[in-house]
């Protein structure tokens, strides 16, 4: 069966999921996203690309950043943007999401970019777009449910590689809550798809999914044993919100075990750096002394966000 | 193209252009030939502002029809264009939509005092009203539509003009 994200081309039609996108895919927006940094540092901060394209943020559940970074970086390539807060809205009145989709559909709508607490949601909706023979409106997933947060998963790769370069030596850490984690699934796809050679992942055990090394990746339940020689450490959210009974301790007996400090970080190569993909619990998976410190490089993750997502519009966009 | 010698034609474009260079001429390359070009006019004419260099991806009118160039580059302009007087390099100027984007481009960095263009061949066939200042050689004759000029380097960084069949 053809990858539901590529035509019939080879070329990206939706991005819905990093696991199975195809390495030169992701090699190709990683190229095309370093030229619109530049973007950023001009006295107009547009490019024509998607003038007259109208796209739609549809956004089923909250989300800050990663709305405004793709509301920002539609906007730069010139398109319409409007901006749908569903909660609010017709789903709260029993519209279905296919309904919804529709009639934005007889809106002229070009291009989608949704996030859902259902895991799949975005993938529905590029399966009924293409079974109605509408190819020519793309879908991008935003985050759904517990299953794939693909540009940010990208631009994390594209942070990664700004800084060490290459993929193909590193080692590299993921820490914390991976069983509720999208994220964690879109990292641990690019970075195996790209070739780095070794992935952990360290957490307790009631915050890693049953059979997490099957996705290829080191477990570790100890985090200075774990953190030992790493590149790159990438933390994970502490997803509160996602907390189904008594999973953890509190958040300080948390931070005790889990949280990152300075003297946990250096156990990892005196250059490692530290992601985190926001919004930051201080004090709970991280340390302020780490998140605003020389090894940090989560403000430039929000940065080259905008311009990953540049990238993956103006692809999608191009056919 | 053996007729044609891409090192002779350099140093005539850089002699057409060296009596109007002043201490405010800046050049922009635009990728790939044109900044191969511009690199070698820069350093032949001795100019003191920095070179620029232009990827007109992202202004492209094909792209609805054509996508994304596989492989945009990083436009970088390093001099301030507010006021500047800019000289546009390219290799071969051909329908002038290049040119064109490249305008668009440079307009996004702010309002130059005046925009020139410098090409080592002209090949006919314009579609918009856009002509060089300084070019080196202009065909007789427009070229077929199916045949690609353009310019290549070697790595001892001796520049040719190809003409190549296109498929």
């Amino acid at each position: 069966m053809r990858n539901p994200q590529l035509n019939k081309h080879g070329e990206l039609q939706h991005l819905l999921t990093l696991d199975g996108l195809p390495r030169d895919i992701i090699t190709a927006i990683l190229d095309t996203a370093a030229p619109f940094t530049e973007v950023a540092e001009r006295e107009v901060k547009k490019l024509p690309l998607l003038r007259g394209k109208s796209v739609f943020n549809l956004f089923f559940e909250n989300s800050t950043r990663t709305r405004t970074t793709f509301e920002i970086a539609a906007k730069r390539l010139s398109a319409d943007v409007v901006n749908l807060n569903i909660n609010t809205s017709s789903a709260s009145k029993g519209e279905s999401l296919l309904d919804t989709v529709d009639n934005l559909c007889a809106m002229q709508a070009d291009m989608f970019v949704v996030r859902h607490a259902a895991s799949g949601a975005p993938m529905l909706i590029a399966q009924h777009l293409q079974a109605t023979g509408r190819d020519h409106i793309h879908v991008v997933n935003a985050g759904d449910g517990r299953h794939a947060h693909p540009t940010q998963g990208l631009l994390d790769m594209y942070t990664i590689r700004h800084f060490k370069q290459d993929f193909s030596q590193l080692t590299v850490a993921i820490v914390g809550d991976v069983l509720h984690s999208r994220v964690a699934r879109s990292q641990i796809a690019a970075l195996t798809t790209l070739g780095v050679p070794e992935v952990r992942v360290i957490g307790p055990r009631t915050l890693l999914p049953t059979e997490v090394e099957k996705l290829g990746v080191r477990v570790f339940h100890d985090m200075r044993e774990g953190l030992k020689g790493v590149d790159v450490v990438m933390m994970l959210r502490l997803q509160n919100e996602r907390m189904n009974g008594a999973l953890l301790p509190t958040p300080q007996e948390y931070f005790k075990v889990w949280g990152l400090t300075a003297d946990k970080l250096a156990l990892a190569k005196p250059d490692a750096i530290v992601l985190h993909p926001g919004p930051m619990n201080r004090g709970v998976e991280i340390d302020s002394a780490v998140a605003d410190g020389a090894q940090a490089v989560i403000l430039p993750q929000v940065t080259f966000g905008i311009a990953v997502r540049m990238a993956v519009m103006s692809m999608l966009g191009s056919h | 193209m053996n007729i044609l010698d891409a090192e002779a034609l350099c140093r005539q474009l850089a002699e057409q252009i060296r009596p109007h260079v002043t201490p405010a001429t800046a050049l922009v390359g635009i990728y790939t030939g044109g900044l191969w070009l511009a690199e070698r006019l820069h350093k032949e004419l001795g100019i003191s502002q920095p070179l620029g260099a232009i990827d007109v991806s992202f202004y492209r009118d094909d792209y609805g029809s054509k996508g994304l160039h596989a492989k945009p580059q990083r436009t970088g302009i390093p001099f301030s264009v507010e006021s500047a007087h800019i000289i546009l390099v390219d290799d071969v100027l051909y329908t002038g939509r290049t040119t064109r984007a490249a305008l668009n481009g440079l307009f996004d960095f702010g309002r130059p005092a005046r925009i020139e263009l410098a090409v080592l061949v002209d090949r006919g066939s314009r579609e918009l009203p856009i002509a060089a200042r300084y070019c080196a050689h202009t065909l007789p004759e427009a070229l077929p539509r199916d045949q690609n000029l353009e310019l290549q380097r070697d790595e001892a960084g001796r520049l040719t003009l190809e003409l190549t069949q296109l498929g």
